[in-house]
């Protein structure tokens, strides 16, 4: 089995915020490291490939220092790593993404399955996943949190979905996408072999020329039908607690049962 | 020298700085007294209005294009089994809100097996058009048989807006629409306007785990697509006097859009279905073990609520995944959010902070939830629960 891993290199913490004094924003911790959920799809695309042959390969779109997150996705045991890394691709929004990525995909020769995180916690969007199913052809199989069965033979998997109503069994055929929730597995640590293993394996750094039969005119900011038109910071919760103290615990519960009674909340 | 996709006036720069304190990512340096960007660069735009001197642009795309001929806002009714989601009613007030700005007509895509009574809902909750699909193909929701009948339908009418909830299947469907459609998409929002200047939809999304807001546009593709997020908008009164036209439309499902087959479905218990609850009793490290949650369920019990857990709890192996809460969880909008034991990390806060009341229990009175909390009391939660549920149980 050939599985790509789509994984994305974020900031290593949300904790942006703005200085209401000068509007602008203040950032704390500028590493990056491999979104949260992309670990369990490099992990998932691993376990896979050892109990079915074949071999994994991650890849990621952005800007050049992202080689870290691939090396370190090769480190825990990925064989290749493609970097998609040009001016061109700059700039792109999910739409652009999903095509840049699936033109990759083709360009290695396609895949038996495609994995990918459920969302990026930057962006938090989810659509790259069936954006990348949608190009390519394939069942898009989201919001994973257990691989039943992959059945290379009769070339069909079976997936658990877990959907805010309740957990869903599907069966599709391959090639498919699939993308994963933190339930699905344990990452594992690169070993140190893995890490001499990574550090000395090329990454392949990979353009618009790389990618046969693409619209130049679909890649990053011209190919983004989506424009931001302004960023700026949510509207700071009133804060204000009311602590119901004073007195024993007893009261305090008490006084906080009425209070919630008078809200109409209970 | 600079290698990021913004564009720099040289000239016009005066060196300020503002540009580099504003930039989320970090692509933005003073060089010699001037402004340089790197690789790093999103374009994003959040330097462009920081910017004292309007040094800054972005490479100028689309500007002068005009969107094809489209018309008409549209709402899809998410249903499972015949049943709508609470979602679509919520989008079909807003619909008709953003309809009624345009001066345009409402339509609801009502997709399912047999769904014909729901058409007749949409249209008492604000629809005064109705597209029914009844496809036994339909029956249960599978993403690609869905967005070839919705497509197709786009494709024969060309509406200017499409609204979808930002339900699993809801964002599932949008992203594999507009990929195929090649338009764009705004995942999650929380508020929509119309921009009186060109009559564009202004999407209003947080990102970052909701530490920023962005508004985003699609100037020049059609539909202009957006997913919703759930309970963040009201529930319009429905009139079921209104009048409208059900229109029924065929649709053709090609084999490429029958790839998988639902096996089974098994329903998740109240207690879990954190998206649909009204009240939830989240439990966090404070609880101690999982025996901690069993006052949280309890009061749960009693207040028709679901139980959710922070990533401490999840982690430590006390409670399943499908309950957390926040980043790397769910993300959550109830009435009332009932916090134990739950110190309030950023990555949980992301997950909850929009709720309509909190409430935090928790010992340690300088512990970040009480900042966010509507109502506290610091006290151990094994106690303080216990005795919020006597005190509740003795009044309803």
């Amino acid at each position: 089995m050939h599985v790509v891993v789509c994984i994305k290199s974020v900031p290593e913490t949300t904790q942006v915020a703005f200085n209401p004094d000068t509007g602008t924003m203040i950032r704390e911790g500028l590493g990056t490291i491999i979104n949260p959920f992309d670990m369990y799809a490099i992990e998932e695309a691993l376990r896979i490939v050892e109990r079915h042959g074949g071999r994994a390969t991650v890849m990621t779109m952005g800007p050049p220092q992202a080689a870290q997150e691939l090396r370190e996705a090769m480190a825990m045991g990925c064989e290749r790593g493609v970097l998609l890394s040009a001016r061109a691709f700059a700039g792109a929004d999910t739409w652009a993404t999903a095509y840049t990525l699936s033109a990759a995909i083709r360009a290695l020769g396609g895949a038996d399955l495609v994995l990918c995180g459920k969302q990026a916690m930057d962006g938090d969007t989810g659509q790259v996943g069936p954006g990348i199913a949608s190009q390519l052809g394939m069942a898009p199989l989201t919001y994973v949190w257990r691989i039943r069965e992959i059945e290379p033979a009769s070339g069909r998997i079976v997936v658990e979905r877990l959907l805010e109503e309740g957990t869903e069994i599907v069966s599709a055929p391959l090639p498919a996408v699939v993308t994963v929730l933190k339930g699905i597995n344990t990452p594992r640590y690169p070993t140190r072999r893995g890490l001499r293993r990574a550090r000395r394996t090329e990454l392949e750094v990979w353009g618009p020329q790389d990618l046969p039969g693409i619209d130049p005119e679909c890649l990053g900011l011209s190919g983004s039908p989506t424009q931001v038109v302004r960023v700026f910071s949510p509207e700071v919760r009133a804060g204000g607690v009311r602590l119901f103290e004073g007195g024993t615990l007893e009261t305090a519960a008490d006084a906080l049962a009425e209070q919630l009674i008078a809200d109409r909340l209970v | 020298m600079s290698s990021g996709i913004l564009i720099i006036d040289k000239d016009l720069c005066i060196g300020c700085a503002a540009c580099v304190a504003a930039c989320p990512f970090g692509a933005l340096a003073m060089e010699q007294g001037v402004a340089t960007v790197d690789e790093r660069c999103t374009a994003c735009s959040a330097c462009l209005e920081v910017c004292p001197v309007e040094a800054l642009s972005l490479p100028t795309r689309q500007a002068d294009l005009q969107p094809p001929e489209a018309r008409g806002v549209w709402v899809w009714v998410e249903q499972a089994g015949g049943v709508a989601h609470g979602i679509s009613w919520e989008m079909m007030g807003q619909g008709r809100r953003l309809a009624d700005g345009l001066q345009v007509p409402l339509t609801a895509c009502v997709l399912g097996e047999r769904v014909r009574d729901l058409a007749m809902e949409a249209i008492a909750f604000g629809a005064e058009r109705v597209l029914l699909v009844e496809h036994p193909e339909l029956a249960r929701f599978r993403t690609e048989t869905y967005a070839a009948a919705l497509e197709q339908l786009i494709e024969q009418e060309r509406p200017e807006i499409l609204l979808l909830g930002a339900s699993s299947r809801g964002r599932d469907l949008a992203g594999s629409v507009a990929t195929s459609l090649h338009t764009g998409l705004t995942a999650d929002c929380t508020g929509l306007e119309i921009d009186p200047a060109n009559g564009r939809l202004l999407q209003t999304r947080p990102a970052y785990g909701g530490n920023i807001m962005a508004t985003i546009s699609t100037p020049v593709h059609r539909p202009q697509m957006a997913t919703v997020r759930h309970r963040v908008f009201a529930v319009p009164q429905p009139d079921y006097g209104r009048r409208g036209e059900i229109v029924p439309r065929e649709v053709t499902l090609p084999p490429a859009s029958l790839l998988s087959t639902v096996l089974s479905f098994v329903p998740a218990s109240d207690e879990v279905n954190l998206a649909e609850a009204r009240i939830i009793v989240s439990g966090g490290a404070g609880l101690g073990g999982p025996d901690g949650f069993a006052p949280l369920r309890e009061l749960a019990d009693l207040l028709g609520g679901a139980i959710g857990a922070s990533r401490a709890a999840v982690d430590s192996g006390w409670i399943p995944y499908a309950h957390q809460v926040g980043q790397t969880g769910r993300t959550v909008r109830p009435e009332l959010y009932i916090a134990c034991g739950i110190s309030g990390a950023i990555q949980h806060r992301a997950g909850m902070s929009t709720s309509r009341t909190i409430v935090a229990i928790n010992t340690d009175p300088h512990a970040p939830i009480f900042g966010l909390a509507t109502y506290g009391i610091v006290g151990d939660c094994q106690q303080v629960v216990p005795a919020l549920t006597r005190a509740l149980r003795a009044r309803l």
